[in-house]
């Protein structure tokens, strides 16, 4: 697609820009939006699902006889219910619902029960006898890569990877240019770390809950919280073996997604259930089930090289990834490879990524998936090295920022990019130059996101009433609706109070890509933008009708069609709602639509500046002050950016201090709740200040960049960065808890450990 | 599972020693209804006991307070007299749990629960509070060190129940504080804990010290050596660090999802000297 260059001129908006109130949000907090576990149906049967109390064991046998024989149960199903589905990729989304031969991980689902209430499926799962043979099991992405490590799935090796790793080794990548021997040989200093990161989950609160129903003919329909309904028909459909026109998907609110909703855990089941009783099934997945069976975000092993010139050139920049996705082939790891300099101008770069499998839950997206380890093993020897000569953190990055025309490491060269614009305002800005007290430290981080347009389909009905309905068919876990609508009202020339969005399920509209990528006020913006110009077309063609004159003499200005000049007639201009209450007598019902393959969604830069105290006697960290400042080319709703950058720094503070995902020797998981995987709560943080800056997105008809996901990219080396400078000791492994904190000062101060 | 709403001590106790199975008493329950919907427990019979007279009550008695067994942690901090006495007590019930848990969790089910993390128990040992328990034999008075017996266990018989907690009466120039070491801010379970309550003469010197862990051993820890520590000095940096490596020595923690051994041996000692400070400004406050 040819990049629209609509934005060439600085274009005054009346509508983008402002700050309505969200329209999701009376509902939400009086309880009043329905989510997952809110839908019901007549005769609806409660299903609940056994685990493997296993890290690694292979099924010999399961018995189900019992518990279909127990009071109340209407059907039981196992991995021998369902099929293999032509696809690998969706068989492993089918494994990993309902294990086949092998339990891969503590927790993963070995058989359900549907029945008439919760306690008579609950009673019924004990019932259920899986015959078990434990197997010797590994989570740990190092001990997974060797040679002689327990094998999770054999043959899944791609041919890429050599043959010194273990079986459980499934990717290879590489990407870079240019000399690295020449580039270290340059440098002044050279730093080389390694660096851990732990799984973390997206912690979204509303747990997975779906209902499934099959009528008598064989069609089905499924309400589920998702962040694609199209995604979740698609896997359904060819895991139950039927048409994709035969199931319907409706998405329900979503109470938080992040990624993690971006495919299917419970929903076949329910199906498969739900078609072998004959009743509607609903499954809602408890807490633990969630942190136990759901995709946290891949852990990372790293080795990070850089080589700098005393006045702060980057001379040569090389890393080493290692990620773990869970007991399944994932490629996380080539984002993470992909993105790790991406803020850098560099004439000499490589990155080299291995995912490995381990016994673990099948990893999930989390909001720039692979992106925030790699940029924090890059971003903290970059300030290591800005603590070696001295240098200021935010002019060494400004001096070997990635800009327009920078060839970047994964390839591709920049068009116009807000990095250097945020790495300058965040040196003007008066939290940079704030005095810092002792045992305080200052960090600071760039972060980077590819962003995503891809497969979207919009309608946009113009009622009678002069009131616009615009279709859409992504769940809103942003705020998309209310800036869907806005561009709508914007182009449309009508108020934001005007306009209703709604999300559809898969039979009322046309394929659209899940909600991914910070696509959707991007992408599905940009094709409302063009509904609304193919409804405004129409409405030019019914003018021209009524005025009696030709459809080309017509112009849509300021909200009304208008004769084009003195010469098309004198007329005077007529609204969108005087024509739209006339549509039924020059023509019928005005609509306008538009599909597209978004292409152009333009990369997002960000930087944070974070403040922190640390107590040197418990190794506690205290967030005192945190500033993001970030590129969203057009701010449609500043107050949904800002939310989405606050949001995106607070869930990088987790990860960076308490957030992990903790296996014991027996490889099952210890924290499955919120009490131990500890998500920050409100007092935990400081306000997140945020300032947004607007270099347009030339692929962007108003300029719009996704502004989703780039947030939770800097904080983790931020953070970590601003803690070694506040301890006087580097810190290479998150969470930064306090006992690892403390352990690294009294490493480094034995004689203040010994007191 | 049978519930029932006990009407008198004496009902309780019928019901409670009539029970075969596993039974359960309900003050607050945000513990034991935790423990019911994680499929811990599966008892035959729960008993409530916050509607019998004088459960939620708290009444001077010989100088000190008597805390019915169902008051609940916010009730406790908006007594000004308790307050004022055993502010150290106070503010280790008012940690536990979020501002709902706060208005239906108990002193007494904090200690019933017999956690070794549990927040009120290290501050009530330091103060010497006495648990009130019912049982078929009658009423017995138990120090509420007594009480917890390992992680979830107590010295409880069947049939018996804790009916308040008896809070002393303090010299002048006497405080208390307690504080936890958590990763957040609130929210959360201590990794471990120090309740220190002490006594100051007229000229500063201190002349009576009780200091006790939690999250450190499978009960809580009184550490005698850590209150001699204190008495007889003005508590200067040298007695300081004795109470911190006393602190430190009488812990026995274990390394698990919440900790090291190695941090919870130094924090305990850090956590105790810090509460010896507040309780040491509290109490010249007192005068």
């Amino acid at each position: 697609m040819a990049l629209d260059k609509q934005t060439a001129a600085k274009r005054e908006f009346k509508v983008v820009g402002t700050r309505p109130l969200r329209p999701d949000g009376v509902d939400k907090v009086t309880g009043k939006a329905l989510y997952g576990a809110d839908l019901t149906a007549p005769g609806m049967l409660v299903a609940r699902i056994l685990r493997s109390p296993h890290a690694h064991a292979r099924i010999r046998a399961i018995d189900t006889s019992a518990a279909e024989a127990a009071p109340g149960v209407k059907a039981v199903v196992t991995a021998a219910d369902f099929g293999a589905p032509a696809d690998e990729a969706v068989r492993d989304v089918l494994v990993n619902c309902m294990a086949h031969d092998k339990a891969l991980y503590d927790g993963h689902a070995v058989a359900a029960v549907a029945a008439i209430s919760e306690a008579a499926a609950k009673a019924a799962l004990k019932l259920i006898k899986v015959d078990y043979e434990v197997l010797p099991h590994v989570t740990d992405v190092d001990a997974a890569m060797k040679p002689g490590a327990p094998v999770i799935q054999p043959g899944r090796q791609a041919e890429t990877v050599g043959t010194e790793v273990s079986e459980n080794v499934t990717h290879y990548c590489e990407f870079g240019h240019g000399d690295l021997e020449a580039g270290f040989a340059k440098a002044d200093h050279v730093i080389e770390r390694s660096f851990k990161t732990e799984a973390t989950h997206q912690g979204y609160i509303e747990p997975h809950a779906c209902l499934a129903s099959f009528a008598s003919d064989g069609k089905a329909d499924l309400w589920c919280c998702t962040q694609g309904q199209y995604m979740v028909r698609n896997l359904c459909s060819q895991i139950m073996g039927m048409e994709a026109s035969q199931l319907r998907v409706t998405p329900s609110e979503i109470g938080g997604g992040f990624g993690g909703k971006t495919t299917v855990f419970i929903e076949p089941v329910a199906l498969m259930l739900a078609k072998k009783s004959g009743r509607p099934v609903k499954i809602v997945m408890s807490r633990s089930e969630v942190l136990r069976a759901t995709g946290p975000t891949c852990s990372s092993s790293m080795g990070v090289k850089i080589g700098m010139t005393k006045d702060g050139r980057i001379t040569a920049g090389h890393a080493k990834l290692r990620y773990q996705g869970g007991a399944f082939p994932c490629g996380t790891v080539e984002f993470g490879a992909m993105a790790a300099f991406a803020a850098y101008d560099l004439d000499a770069v490589r990155t080299e990524g291995w995912n490995a499998m381990t016994n673990r839950p099948k990893q999930a997206a989390y909001r720039a998936p692979g992106a925030p380890m790699s940029i924090y093993g890059v971003e903290s020897v970059v300030d290591e090295l800005c603590q070696h000569f001295g240098l200021d953190p935010l002019d060494v990055r400004l001096k070997n920022a990635a800009k327009a025309g920078t060839k970047a490491s994964y390839g591709v060269t920049f068009t116009d990019i807000g990095l250097s614009a945020c790495l300058a305002k965040a040196k003007a800005h008066p939290h940079y130059t704030a005095p810092l007290k002792p045992g305080q430290g200052r960090g600071v981080s760039c972060g980077f996101w590819f962003n995503f347009g891809g497969d979207t389909c919009v309608t946009l009905n113009v009622n009678s009433d002069g009131t616009v309905s615009v279709t859409e068919g992504n769940p809103d876990i942003g705020g998309s609706r209310a800036s869907i609508g806005m561009m709508a009202a914007e182009e449309l020339g009508v108020t934001f109070d005007k306009v209703r969005t709604q999300v559809v399920d898969t039979a009322s509209l046309g394929y659209n890509e899940v909600t991914d990528g910070s696509r959707v006020t991007f992408a599905v913006g940009l094709a409302t933008i063009k509904a609304a110009q193919a409804a405004k077309k129409v409405m030019c063609q019914r003018a021209a009708k009524i005025w009696g004159i030709d459809e080309e003499a017509v112009v849509w200005e300021d909200g009304a069609a208008r004769p084009s000049g003195p010469n098309a007639g004198q007329f005077p201009p007529m609204t969108l709602a005087e024509i739209a209450a006339v549509s039924s007598q020059t023509g019928g019902p005005i609509a306008g639509h538009h599909e597209v393959n978004a292409d152009g969604a333009g990369v997002s830069f960000g930087v944070h500046l974070v403040d922190v105290e640390v107590d040197p006697e418990t190794g506690a960290t205290k967030v005192l002050r945190y500033t993001v400042f970030q590129d969203a080319g057009k701010a449609v709703h500043p107050s949904y950016v800002e939310g989405q950058m606050q949001g995106g720094a607070a869930q990088g503070i987790g990860w960076a201090l308490n957030e992990e995902y903790i296996y014991g020797d027996d490889g099952k998981l210890q924290n499955p709740g919120f009490l131990d995987y500890r998500v920050p709560v409100a007092s935990d943080l400081p306000m997140i200040d945020t300032v947004i800056l607007e270099i347009p997105n030339p692929g962007h008809p108003y300029g719009v960049r996704g502004v989703g996901e780039t947030s939770i990219v800097p904080p983790l080396a931020a953070i970590a960065n601003a803690v070694s400078r506040a301890a006087g000791v580097r810190l290479t492994s998150l969470p930064m808890s306090p006992p690892r904190i403390l352990a690294a000062l009294d490493a480094a101060h034995p004689a203040a450990a010994a007191e | 599972m049978r519930f029932e709403v006990a009407t008198s001590v004496a009902d309780a106790v019928r019901l409670l020693a009539a029970e075969p199975g596993t039974a359960r008493v309900l003050a607050g329950g945000t513990d034991v209804l935790v423990q019911l919907r994680s499929g811990m427990v599966e008892p035959a019979l729960v008993v409530d006991i916050k509607r019998i007279a004088g459960m939620r009550d708290i009444v001077a008695e010989a100088g000190g307070f008597r805390i019915g067994a169902a008051v609940s942690g916010a009730e406790l901090g908006e007594h000004a007299g308790v307050r004022a006495m055993w502010p150290g007590v106070v503010e280790a019930m008012e940690l536990i749990g979020s501002t709902q848990v706060q208005g239906r969790a108990t002193l007494a089910g904090n200690l019933c629960n017999a956690s070794p993390a549990a927040d009120s128990v290290p501050a009530m040992v330091a103060a010497e509070a006495v648990a009130r328990v019912a049982g078929p034999d009658g009423e017995r008075d138990v120090p509420v060190a007594a009480i917890p017996s390992g992680p979830g266990r107590t010295t409880l018989a069947r049939g018996e129940f804790i009916t308040s907690i008896f809070l002393p009466a303090r010299p002048a120039r006497s405080s208390d504080a307690y504080l936890r070491f958590i990763p957040r801010t609130e929210m959360d379970i201590a990794v471990c804990s120090a309740g220190v309550s002490l006594t100051l003469g007229a000229d500063g010197t201190c002349t009576a010290a009780r200091v006790a862990l939690g999250a450190v051993a499978p009960t809580v820890v009184l550490v005698p050596e850590a209150g001699a520590a204190l008495v007889g000095t003005t508590l200067g940096t040298e007695a300081l660090d004795a109470l911190a490596a006393a602190c430190a020595a009488a812990a026995k923690p274990i390394d698990d999802k919440r900790g090291t051994v190695a941090f919870r041996k130094k924090v305990a000692g850090v956590l105790a000297r810090r509460a010896t400070i507040i309780a040491a400004e509290r109490a010249r406050a007192e005068a």
